[in-house]
């Protein structure tokens, strides 16, 4: 079966010398839905920026076989869909229409054609008739919805989420995992969320100072309080 | 977090509310060319003038009070600088008068340029009001749009529509956090914390823009704005637009 996402050796060191990624190595299968678990500051945001693009470091990360790459720029961004963690920043445009269509009006789809996409992506997290609202005056399980759809209406293979749940109350958590479940693309989830993980990915990645620490079953690396213990991911014992 | 809109009543169904942005905007400019252009002394011009925008105002079915209450916000900086004149204007004297030591008198030229003054603002500033609340303004960026008014402008003030809110909200939470730890001290220590509110506000904007722009290249923006058209010029624009430019003209032809 072909990787998805295929990650070798992957170093990034940002602007001020701070070092976010260290010989990351992953390979993602199409359909798995994989967790990226660590503490804060561990790199999982650096590592979600790099699937794109936005951060790049030739030739690493290959994206359905391609490399992402400069001149594949363009194709990576339609292939993957990045969430981001702060809904605030995904929608900017004054009507959640413009937000989803703006994807694919970028893409130069024609009209009708940038439409029905838009439809079909509210219709995926049952936000039909939200059309002519204006983003600011949703709520934050709504936005979290839009900032979703947004990445849906360019048919992704990849749905790269940074922390999907976060400050969200109970029941709008749960709706949201009920929708991600539904939905059939591979999933790449950098949370803090481990409820969340335990239902939804079968795979989890460890990632703490940049490197990888373990990759395995999510009902293994979430059994293992030790390891988790060791990178602040459950209270210590005292 | 609950605002006040510019655009608040933009929601209603009225004629206006149906138009075209685009013939809002262009009748609205003509209205204020025509009203800065005509001399005060044609007064009965000015009355009809009046008659448009009133006429209009009923038919847009925003709440008067409303609107009398927005038209108010012109009037510091009109008088600010117009409540002087009759005193420094030279001509025949309307009135004199003796307080202390000092004699101050009106002339007739300077209230009228004072009267010039207000009322054209006045006038301009309902016709402004009528166009931004009767028009959301997303809509309105989009006419602009496609006037050829320059992407970068409609962006900006897209982006400022769309930011002011979560600034304002964040503006709140500081307040609130700094309420909530400093009460009362002195005033010179609360000026210290004021200035650091407003250097973190804007390292937070800057952050936030450039988050912004990761969610957008990360949509495949690659620094050319497109846009879908979805405006459309109906019979009703056309009506109402040579109506309104009509009734701007009859004054005009029958008084001169």
């Amino acid at each position: 079966m072909e990787k998805t996402v295929e990650i070798v050796d992957l170093s990034f060191t940002y602007p001020d010398g701070h070092r976010g990624l260290e010989r990351v190595s992953l390979g993602i299968y199409s359909g798995e839905n994989v967790a990226v678990i660590g503490p804060n500051g561990a790199g999982k945001s650096t590592l979600l920026l790099h699937l794109n693009g936005i951060l790049r470091n030739n030739g690493a990360v290959r994206i359905c076989g391609l490399p992402v790459q400069e001149k594949n720029l363009r194709e990576m961004r339609r292939k993957v869909g990045l969430v981001f963690q702060d809904p605030e920043d995904q929608l900017f445009s004054l009507s959640v229409f413009d937000d989803v269509a703006f994807g694919p009006v970028n893409m130069g789809y024609a009209e009708a054609e940038v439409k029905q996409r838009v439809d079909r992506a509210l219709e995926w997290v049952s936000m039909m008739g939200y059309g002519e609202r204006s983003s600011h005056h949703l709520s934050l399980g709504e936005k979290k919805r839009i900032a979703i759809a947004t990445v849906l209406s360019l048919d992704p293979d990849v749905l790269a989420l940074d922390e999907p749940t976060s400050n969200l109350d109970p029941r709008s958590k749960w709706a949201l995992i009920g929708l991600l479940k539904k939905l059939p693309m591979t999933k790449i989830i950098a949370t803090h969320d481990l409820e969340m993980v335990r239902i939804l990915c079968q795979r989890t990645v460890v990632l703490d100072g940049g490197r990888v620490v373990a990759d395995g079953k999510t009902s293994d690396i979430l059994g293992d309080v030790a390891l988790l213990r060791a990178h602040g991911l459950a209270p210590s014992d005292d | 977090m609950k605002h006040s809109f510019i655009d608040e009543y933009s929601e209603l169904d009225s004629l206006i509310h149906k138009l075209d942005p685009r013939t809002k905007l262009v009748v609205a400019l003509a209205f204020v060319i025509a009203v800065v252009l005509t001399p005060i002394t044609s007064w009965q011009a000015f009355i009809s003038y009046f008659c448009v925008i009133v006429v209009s105002l009923v038919l847009s079915k925003l709440p008067l009070f409303y609107v009398l209450k927005r038209s108010l916000v012109v009037f510091p900086f009109v008088l600010m600088i117009a409540l002087f004149i009759p005193f420094f204007k030279q001509g025949e004297v309307a009135g004199s008068y003796n307080i202390g030591l000092w004699q101050v008198s009106v002339t007739y030229s300077g209230l009228l340029v004072l009267a010039n003054v207000v009322i054209k603002a006045w006038l301009c500033i309902l016709s402004l009001i009528l166009l931004s609340s009767t028009t959301k303004l997303a809509d309105l960026l989009k006419g602009l749009q496609q006037f050829r008014v320059p992407q970068v402008i409609v962006l900006i003030l897209s982006f400022m529509y769309r930011y002011i809110f979560v600034l304002a909200d964040e503006v709140m939470r500081m307040k609130q956090a700094r309420d909530s730890r400093n009460f009362g001290g002195r005033r010179l220590h609360q000026l210290k914390a004021i200035g650091n509110m407003i250097g973190t506000l804007f390292i937070r904007s800057y952050e936030r823009g450039e988050r912004v722009y990761a969610a957008m290249i990360a949509r495949g923006f690659d620094g050319e704005v497109r846009t879908m058209r979805t405006l459309s010029f109906g019979r009703a624009d056309a009506y109402f637009g040579i109506a309104f430019v009509l009734a701007l003209i009859i004054p005009g032809v029958l008084w001169w």
